[in-house]
């Protein structure tokens, strides 16, 4: 178990980066709190699985150093900083049975077969494959080959993390749902530093205690399932987490408050003036609808229904606000504006968030 | 009652592929099977022959001893190219100009016509002009093709193993590619050894490939004819006459039409013989696989 800890770390494909564009994973300087279980969230090409090759062992950076308690290990292998690592595509040696498959990495490290074969029986039954030990690991389904990835990648006890590089997307949603608690209860009972990689904002919230999210080679926040909703530090995270994402409005600051398209809109506290492209973003929970008078003037295209609540789409100058209602709240025609929560407004310029007067930045 | 339109004419329809199959496989093979039980002194005058040919052919030490030097050299060709493909296909470049560059080199064997790979080697091994014999020579080697049992043998190994080593390797190389980068991430992690990944990643990734590799090369070495002749003759005495040299000795150079064709009728049923149990133990492997 282990601190990580990543000081200046980048990485460029390229054998010879020139400008920030070429690289794949920007300028970083980042510790993972030993123990913590951390999620590593973005879309597809932000550079995810970059950095957690990086921190495995099988990338080496173009810069920087990467520390395992305060130790560089920039160029020690995968087994010198001996960690384990699961893949998004099962891995499995289709030859061997699936308890060999399972016992394998101990087997290469020395331990005796006693050990071995405990350690192996306990897996099997984490991942419910007790039945299937002595079968062959060809022609299993997708997801018991990836049941058999993940047994292999917590089989070692002693290791310094546990990387997860989405390793749940071949399996099936019941299963997912299992698996990902018995992750979360392995963590609780060994205390193992996992970072987990993944695309969706469920899962990654979830699972971690923190999450840190990507976007384009860079990470644009770290921080609590509920920091990540409440103050989004800039608008990638307010739109990619949420359902539906945060509503982005241009607008105009001024003390405390902003004037989009005219309307004035009230803010929880007074800023400072901002230059460069100036939004502000409030998340649906935040919006709410009325019909006297007040508020952003909207047309309401669709209604939908999900169940527990019901997402209402207007329009405004072309903008989409998305607001959510409960379930209970009557909507009829009359519908016509939109008003703000001053509390939950968060303000950005170029994408990051702007700090109020008075918040420690 | 029957709605369908019922067609006198139809087979006619058929009959272009029936007359394409019989011109082309019918009719020779059973030209053949026809001379296989007769006899002729030529004018067109047959004679019933019964069995007679397969019994001397069986009786005569002439067709055991060709099918033993056939057995032999596939054994000894499948042994050197498959492993030796493999070791090939492991230590060429992955990616860039020189996977093309290696690609494109062992390609090259590959194109050769086989009568032209056997003059290259007729002339190469030669003891007054060639290259190669005369430099062995000229350390002291004893080495004469045409003289030496071994010397024989040896030369035509290395010139099959030169002409299609390519093949396995190409083959290898392509079941190597398909093995997509996790597999050696996770050894690497998994702590596996070299040895460890070759015998439960790369190995068993290249099963279909291999399978292929070994079936293509014993069929194509168990009808070998054209460099074996070209090189040695099928010399020197009999020492490389193998099954298709001993059988254009007997159907040409004798004439002997009957035994000639009893032994092709023999010769096609061994490796289909062969290729059959090939092809039943491979998918019973499979099958055993998917347990």
């Amino acid at each position: 178990m282990a601190k990580i800890t990543l000081d200046n770390l980048a990485h460029s494909y390229l054998p010879d980066p020139q400008n920030e564009d070429d690289f794949a994973l920007k300028e970083l300087n980042h510790d993972w709190d030993d123990g913590a279980a951390y999620a590593l969230l973005g879309a597809s090409g932000c550079g995810k699985s970059t950095l957690l090759n990086i921190i495995s062992g099988l990338l080496q950076p173009t810069r920087g150093r990467i520390l395992f308690n305060e130790q560089d290990v920039t160029y020690a292998s995968p087994v010198e900083r001996n960690i384990a690592q699961v893949f998004q595509f099962p891995v499995v040696y289709d030859t061997m049975s699936v308890q060999d498959n399972l016992a394998f990495p101990l087997r290469n490290r020395g331990h005796d077969a006693a050990y071995v074969a405990s350690r192996v029986q306990s897996i099997a039954k984490m991942i419910g494959m007790e039945d299937q030990l002595k079968r062959k690991a060809q022609g299993l389904t997708a997801d018991a080959k990836q049941k058999i990835s993940l047994g292999r990648g917590m089989v070692r006890e002693d290791v310094n993390a546990l990387l997860f590089d989405e390793p749940l997307t071949v399996i099936d949603p019941h299963m997912k749902w299992e698996l990902r608690t018995q992750l979360k209860g392995l963590h609780h009972e060994f205390g193992h530093t996992m970072i987990y990689v993944t695309h969706d904002q469920t899962e990654a919230l979830t699972f971690a205690d923190k999450v840190v999210v990507m976007h384009g080679g860079r990470v644009v926040q770290i921080g609590t399932p509920r920091e990540l909703f409440e103050r989004p530090a800039h608008t990638f995270v307010g739109y990619f987490i949420g359902s539906p994402g945060m509503n982005l409005l241009d607008a105009k600051i001024e003390g405390q408050s902003a004037y989009v398209e005219g309307t004035e809109i009230p803010l929880g506290a007074a800023y400072a003036p901002q230059a460069g492209r100036v939004q502000i973003g409030i998340r649906p929970e935040f919006v709410r609808l009325s019909s006297d008078g007040a508020g952003l003037p909207v047309r309401v295209r669709r209604i939908e229904d999900v169940g527990r609540h019901k997402i209402v789409r207007a329009d405004f100058f072309g903008t989409e606000i998305n607001a959510i209602a409960g379930e209970e709240t009557r909507l009829d025609g009359d519908i016509s504006r939109v008003v703000f929560d001053p509390a939950n407004v968060n303000v950005y310029a170029d994408d990051w968030r702007v700090a109020p007067n008075g918040e420690a930045a | 009652m029957s709605s369908k339109t019922h067609n006198e004419k139809a087979w006619f329809l058929v009959l272009p592929v029936l007359i394409l199959v019989a011109f082309s496989a019918v009719i020779p093979l059973m030209t053949v099977v026809n001379y296989a039980f007769q006899d002729t002194f030529g004018n067109n005058q047959f004679f019933w022959a019964g069995l007679e040919w397969f019994d001397d052919l069986l009786d005569s030490d002439r067709l055991w001893a060709a099918l033993g030097r056939q057995l032999v050299f596939s054994g000894i060709i499948l042994a050197i190219e498959i492993p030796l493909g493999i070791f090939v296909a492991l230590h060429m470049p992955k990616k860039g100009v020189w996977s093309s560059v290696c690609l494109v080199l062992m390609a090259l064997p590959l194109l050769i016509p086989w009568n032209v790979v056997g003059t290259i080697w007729q002339i190469f091994g030669r003891v007054d002009i060639g290259l190669l014999g005369y430099t062995l020579n000229a350390l002291g080697i004893e080495y004469n093709y045409t003289q030496d049992f071994y010397a024989a043998w040896i030369t035509v190994i290395v010139m099959d193993v030169w002409h299609w080593t390519s093949l396995v390797a190409l083959l290898a190389y392509a079941g190597l590619r398909s093995i997509p980068q996790a597999f050696y991430q996770a050894a690497r992690i998994d702590q596996a050894s070299r040895w460890a990944v070759f015998r439960f990643i790369e190995l068993p990734k290249m099963k279909g490939v291999l399978l292929i590799a070994i079936l293509l090369r014993f069929m194509d070495s168990f009808m070998i004819y054209t460099e074996p002749f070209v090189v040695t003759g099928g010399g020197p005495g009999n020492a490389t006459t193998f099954l298709s040299i001993d059988l254009v000795k007997m159907a040409l150079g004798q004439f002997d039409l009957g035994p000639a064709a009893a032994f092709s009728l023999m010769y096609f049923l061994v490796i289909m013989l062969i290729s059959w149990v090939f092809y039943t133990v491979m998918t019973n492997l499979d099958r055993e696989d998917a347990k």
